[in-house]
């Protein structure tokens, strides 16, 4: 445990060096600053809840950005470290190789969430700031939404470790992770939407769409916090899916678990068979 | 006799590559050891082994007692190993680099200002690695590889980028630490590189062991001739043979040379010859097989052999 610790604990303070966490937290926190001031101009100031309205538009921001923050930060961590020679050098010492991708593990999630935590929270601030007005339910809504957004980028920090726990070469892992990041957050969909449309319900059930979209990190993602409060999803459009989707928060958090654990899983198996 | 590093029989292939072919040997305490061989002959594989970094194909390694493969980490602690061209995370200053390895062998914290100092970094120390020049780096090298007493060294070619001065400073380090009861391994590519600091010497050619003793006892197998050189007077030059006696291998070079290649055991009559009173010498020079001679003379035993 203390070697995981001590592994994080360097992962970050090399974060904080490299300036990935100043850079993580500005780029989050002024997005979402400019989504909340310019969310509210299509809704005016007439009956919608503001943090609901920034819950919203901040999911969508999330399912763009956090894989793709994740991704470039974790595909490099083993093949990377590898190719520099510093792999070699580490485990020489008293520490297992998954001592040593846990410990990134934790580092880097411990990265992520700081910039989540505290972009996102800038939006909340500022809307506190200028007067809103915000409920108990809203703020349940924003901080499962702030903590399923760290589950997201844990997933793909997870999915990074085991494409970096594969290749041989740096650029292949990095070529990779876009293409992963493609896939899961635009092409999936699309293709989906149009299997949807061709197949005119024939052929694909309620109970296989489910399946399909929990084979995608970002769909449950995006299922869990646009359904899970019935004012986000009547704000999202995505009313119509909450009645008919028969996925629960705790099956769709259960998935983004998986999503995490089980990429985490097998990048600490591939790891410790690879040869240095 | 148990010696800190036991060795017996290993084999290690890569898919169809035998990196390391049925090699045996002990390392003792307080012996400094040198690992010489071409680059790819086995020396840095043999290293890996030694750490448990990768498993052999077959046989055994005991390294402080134990299997350092077998995930065991109380052996590790008492292990300081120098990888060839070291490398650190840029981003990190000297100090807090050494900081997180001395943590990760539960080193207490004082002790990385005291290595920074010892190897000179000191100056250094709150800058960052990759303002570094190619000898610190080594340096840092070196401290992270002295954490926690290490009973058993391994320092895969740890001279090479050092400078003169350096190299003098590394070497006395290392000779405290063999005075200590430390087991050092040194590997490199060239004997003289080692400078006649070993007491004992491992030659390793595609993988096998191909000589191993110390100097004086490999300079003895090699059985290579002592090269001495005479400075003759012009008289002396016209009849060689006559007051040299019959000496094969001579030949005369520069003019007023003549050079011997004089096997062991007639080294002493040649020189004999040479200085009785009488002989045509005006001058002499005594040259021992060097290093070099020497590892190249195991290295082509052993193609031959093949």
């Amino acid at each position: 445990m203390r070697n995981i610790l001590i592994v994080a604990r360097k992962e970050i303070q090399e974060g904080l060096r490299n300036r990935w966490v100043l850079a993580t937290t500005l780029l989050l926190a002024a997005l979402a600053l400019s989504l909340t001031f310019l969310g509210s101009a299509p809704t005016g100031n007439v009956g919608a809840r503001a943090l609901d309205v920034v819950i919203v538009s901040l999911s969508s921001l999330t399912i763009f950005l956090l894989p793709l923050i994740a991704l470039l930060i974790s595909h490099d961590a083993i093949v990377g470290e590898m190719e520099r020679g510093t792999m070699l050098l580490l485990l020489s010492y008293p520490v297992a190789r998954w001592q040593v991708l846990l410990g990134k593990f934790v580092g880097h999630l411990s990265i992520l969430a700081f910039a989540t935590l505290l972009g996102y929270g800038a939006a909340a601030g500022a809307l506190i700031a200028t007067g809103e007005i915000i409920d108990g339910e809203s703020w349940m809504a924003f901080s499962s939404m702030i903590g399923s957004s760290i589950l997201l980028g844990a997933a793909f920090i997870a999915v990074g470790y085991l494409v970096s726990a594969l290749v041989r070469e740096r650029g292949t892992a990095a070529g990779i992770a876009i293409g992963i990041w493609l896939v899961f957050v635009l092409i999936y969909d699309m293709a989906l939407l149009g299997l949807l449309v061709v197949d005119q319900g024939q052929v694909l059930s309620g109970g296989l769409l489910n399946a399909l979209l929990l084979l995608n990190p970002t769909d449950a993602y995006r299922l869990f916090n646009l359904t899970g409060s019935d004012n986000v999803s009547a704000f999202s459009g995505m009313a119509g899916v909450a009645q008919t989707t028969t996925l629960g928060p705790s099956v769709l958090l259960a998935a983004l678990a998986a999503w995490a654990l089980l990429p985490l899983g097998l990048a600490a198996l591939a790891f410790s068979r690879r040869e240095l | 006799m148990t010696g800190t590093v036991e060795i017996r029989n290993i084999v290690k292939r890569f898919g169809k590559v035998e990196a390391v072919r049925d090699v045996s040997f002990m390392l003792p305490e307080g012996e400094t050891v040198a690992l010489v061989g071409h680059n790819g002959a086995g020396k840095t594989t043999l290293m890996k082994l030694m750490l448990g970094l990768i498993r052999p194909t077959s046989g055994h390694i005991k390294v402080l007692g134990e299997d350092p493969a077998a995930g065991e980490f109380a052996a590790r602690r008492r292990l300081g190993y120098l990888p060839e061209n070291v490398s650190f995370n840029a981003s990190l200053t000297g100090y807090e680099t050494l900081a997180f390895y001395a943590r990760l062998k539960r080193e207490p914290a004082k002790s990385v200002a005291t290595l920074l100092d010892r190897v000179g970094l000191t100056p250094a120390a709150d800058r960052r690695v990759g303002t570094y020049s190619k000898g610190m780096r080594q340096r840092l090298g070196l401290a992270q590889a002295l954490l926690g007493e290490p009973r058993v060294l391994l320092l895969d070619e740890p001279t090479t980028g050092l400078d003169p001065a350096l190299r003098l400073s590394f070497y006395e380090i290392v000779e405290e630490l063999r005075g200590r009861g430390a087991t050092l391994l040194l590997s490199s590519h060239a004997l003289t590189e080692l400078e006649e600091r070993a007491g004992r010497v491992i030659i390793m050619n595609h993988g096998i062991k191909v000589a191993d003793g110390t100097l004086d006892e490999l300079r003895r197998i090699a059985r290579l001739p002592t090269r001495i050189r005479l400075k003759v007077t012009d008289a002396g030059l016209a009849n060689v043979p006559n007051w040299l006696g019959p000496v094969d291998g001579w030949r005369q070079v520069n003019g007023h040379m003549v050079e011997i290649d004089a096997a062991p055991e007639r080294k002493i009559e040649v020189l004999r010859r040479a200085t009785d009173e009488g002989a045509p010498v005006e001058d002499l020079d005594v040259m021992p097989p060097t290093l070099d001679e020497l590892y190249a003379h195991f290295l082509l035993s052993q193609e031959t052999a093949r």
